[in-house]
């Protein structure tokens, strides 16, 4: 039977709901056991917020004060220790998954699978390559744990509330390297919605045309209760900072409505939508790519549609 | 200090992949093959290192088929003193990668190893990470920049700023190290025909890879490939008006 210890990413005291999706996978393995460990200087807010996640057996908390920034050189030796007589562990494909798994994967000298679509057995999945224009089946080797990204908008988040798992503090014998040390985070400071985890998200590129005119992007935003993306080309013209890129080097995200306006739809970018409800395309140009794969399209102006779209909604 | 640079050859971004028909694998037969985009950033900034005298050496290294060296001269002739190829017809995956590339490491010593975040072939994003790990050295993965200073030969410190999901994170870590890189970093120069002449003469050391000692160590079988999923085509709507009424009926509104 499969076990499985899936590890929580957390910011700021908060739980990222990225975990959540990441037990959504495990579930999908129909294992016998599913155990979340957080790792962290201060770990009791986090660690209670998992453990009312649906499905999860334990949490299991390793509170040291050199956790306190998530550094992989630092957490990997842990999370390797902690993988003793788990048969998978699994983390969330963000920057925080994609940095620390594949160093916990070569300490305990098996293979990672990337960014996991689906599960088709317990050491068969399926993953994205070349930037998702093939979809592959790949089998673990059952001998070996197997470490695993889960690839974030192939699953929903696990419903939480009504779970309350037991909360286990472990120590684990583990001497952790300095070499490696936290400077600074620099955030984008915003009240919206969380881009990765949003239910609506509005993204502007290339044909919003400057930094100032993408006010009109997150007024529009905002009028609706959406996060706010962008196209690499708006990133790379400077308009928005990198966080905001929606696409195969971004963010990959499956929102219930994404609009995008003013978005030609590079194949990097629909990469990282096509997992969306409901895609809108707003763009002037109607031969745009992106109303290939968009539900509805408007073709126009989007300085003329976008005032004329906030007066419909009222 | 040296800089070992992962050099990896990769079906051309500009290609349309197609998934062949027997869900086997995909077309590459004639396809047009390029460096991998992220590697060649991290060749570029090794370079712009050596320019800047924190560096004295740059080594591409690369892994494949005896036609790779076509490949690696590409590296030589966008200015690194030297090659390493590692001979063999087998594809090798993140983890043999991972140990070969250690292996080179305590071979040549360099002070940094830098490598694409990602192939854009099998987008796995491992390599660096477990090369870090079987090093035991810190990994400093998505860099968007790097800034190192030298108190003597490899040893110093290397301060980069990492793109991370909720932000830009700097780090700072012991040099030797793994860096991989993203993709603002830098805009990799082009190759000008003076150096393609000049790269002929550069050395490729060839190594089997039987030779080196290292287990390849496939853990993973890929038993089927398919096509992705596709979205259909939706509907045009004429105005905003309609948009938005369109948004409303389906409860997104």
């Amino acid at each position: 039977m499969s076990k499985i210890l899936v590890i929580a990413e957390h910011l700021d005291g908060k739980l990222n709901p990225s975990t959540a999706r990441a037990v959504s996978a495990a579930v999908a393995v129909k294992p016998e056991a599913i155990d979340v460990l957080v790792l962290g200087d201060s770990v009791d807010a986090i660690a209670a917020d998992a453990a009312k996640i649906e499905g999860v057996s334990r949490v299991l908390t390793v509170a040291r004060a050199e956790n306190a920034h998530p550094l992989a050189a630092v957490l990997a030796p842990q999370i390797a220790k902690a993988a003793d007589g788990y048969s998978h562990v699994f983390a969330p494909s963000t920057t925080f998954g994609k940095d620390v798994a594949p160093r916990v994967a070569a300490l305990l000298g098996v293979a990672q699978v990337s960014d996991v679509m689906s599960v088709e057995a317990s050491h068969t999945f399926k993953r994205p390559i070349y930037a998702g224009n093939a979809i592959i089946t790949v089998e673990a080797n059952a001998d070996h744990a197997v470490v695993a990204t889960i690839r974030t908008a192939s699953w929903p988040a696990a419903n939480s509330g009504s779970n309350s798992a037991p909360i286990e503090a472990l120590t684990l014998d583990v001497t952790l390297p300095t070499h490696t040390r936290f400077i600074e985070l620099k955030q984008g400071s915003s009240d919206r919605p969380d881009l990765q985890s949003a239910s609506k998200v509005v993204s502007g590129g290339r044909g919003v045309g400057s930094k100032e005119n993408f006010e009109i992007i997150y007024k529009f935003a905002d009028k609706i209760g959406a996060a706010v993306g962008a196209s690499r080309a708006a990133v790379d013209a400077g308009y928005v900072p990198n966080e905001m890129q929606v696409g195969q080097t971004g963010k990959i995200i499956a929102p219930a409505l994404y609009m995008a306006i003013g978005i030609s739809g590079a194949i990097q970018h629909l990469t990282g939508i096509k997992d969306a409800g409901t895609i809108v395309a707003i763009n002037k140009d109607s031969e745009a790519p992106i109303f290939e794969i968009a539900d509805i399209g408007l073709v126009g102006d989007l300085f003329k549609l976008i005032p004329e779209l906030e007066q419909a909604i009222g | 200090m040296k800089i070992l640079v992962g050099y990896k050859r990769v079906v051309d971004y500009n290609v349309r992949i197609q998934v062949k028909s027997d869900g086997s694998g995909v077309v590459t037969d004639g396809v047009k093959l390029s460096a991998n985009p992220f590697d060649d950033i991290a060749l570029e900034e090794a370079l712009r290192l050596r320019e800047k005298g924190v560096a004295e050496e740059v080594i591409v290294v690369g892994i494949g088929p005896a036609d790779l060296t076509a490949h690696l001269r590409n590296g030589l002739a966008m200015g690194a003193n030297r090659a390493i190829h590692i001979v063999t017809n087998d594809a090798v995956q993140p983890l043999t990668a991972a140990r070969v590339f250690l292996k080179l490491i305590e071979k040549e010593q360099p002070g940094l190893f830098i490598v694409g975040k990602q192939a854009i072939d099998d987008d796995a994003n491992q390599t660096g990470q477990m090369l870090a790990a079987l090093w035991d050295r810190p990994q400093a993965t998505f860099a968007g920049k790097i800034d190192v200073s030298i108190e003597s030969g490899a040893t110093g410190k290397v301060t980069v700023t990492r793109e991370v999901d909720a932000g830009l994170e700097v780090i700072e870590a012991e040099l030797p190290a793994v860096i991989t890189t993203d993709l603002r970093l830098n805009e990799p120069r082009f190759i000008k025909l003076p150096d393609i002449m000049k790269a002929k003469s550069k050395p490729i050391d060839s190594i089997e890879f039987a030779s080196l000692g290292v287990e390849a160590h496939d853990h993973l079988k890929t038993t089927h490939y398919a096509a992705p999923a596709k979205r259909s085509k939706g509907v045009m709507v004429k105005d905003a008006a309609e948009l938005v009424a369109a948004l409303k009926q389906k409860g997104l509104l």
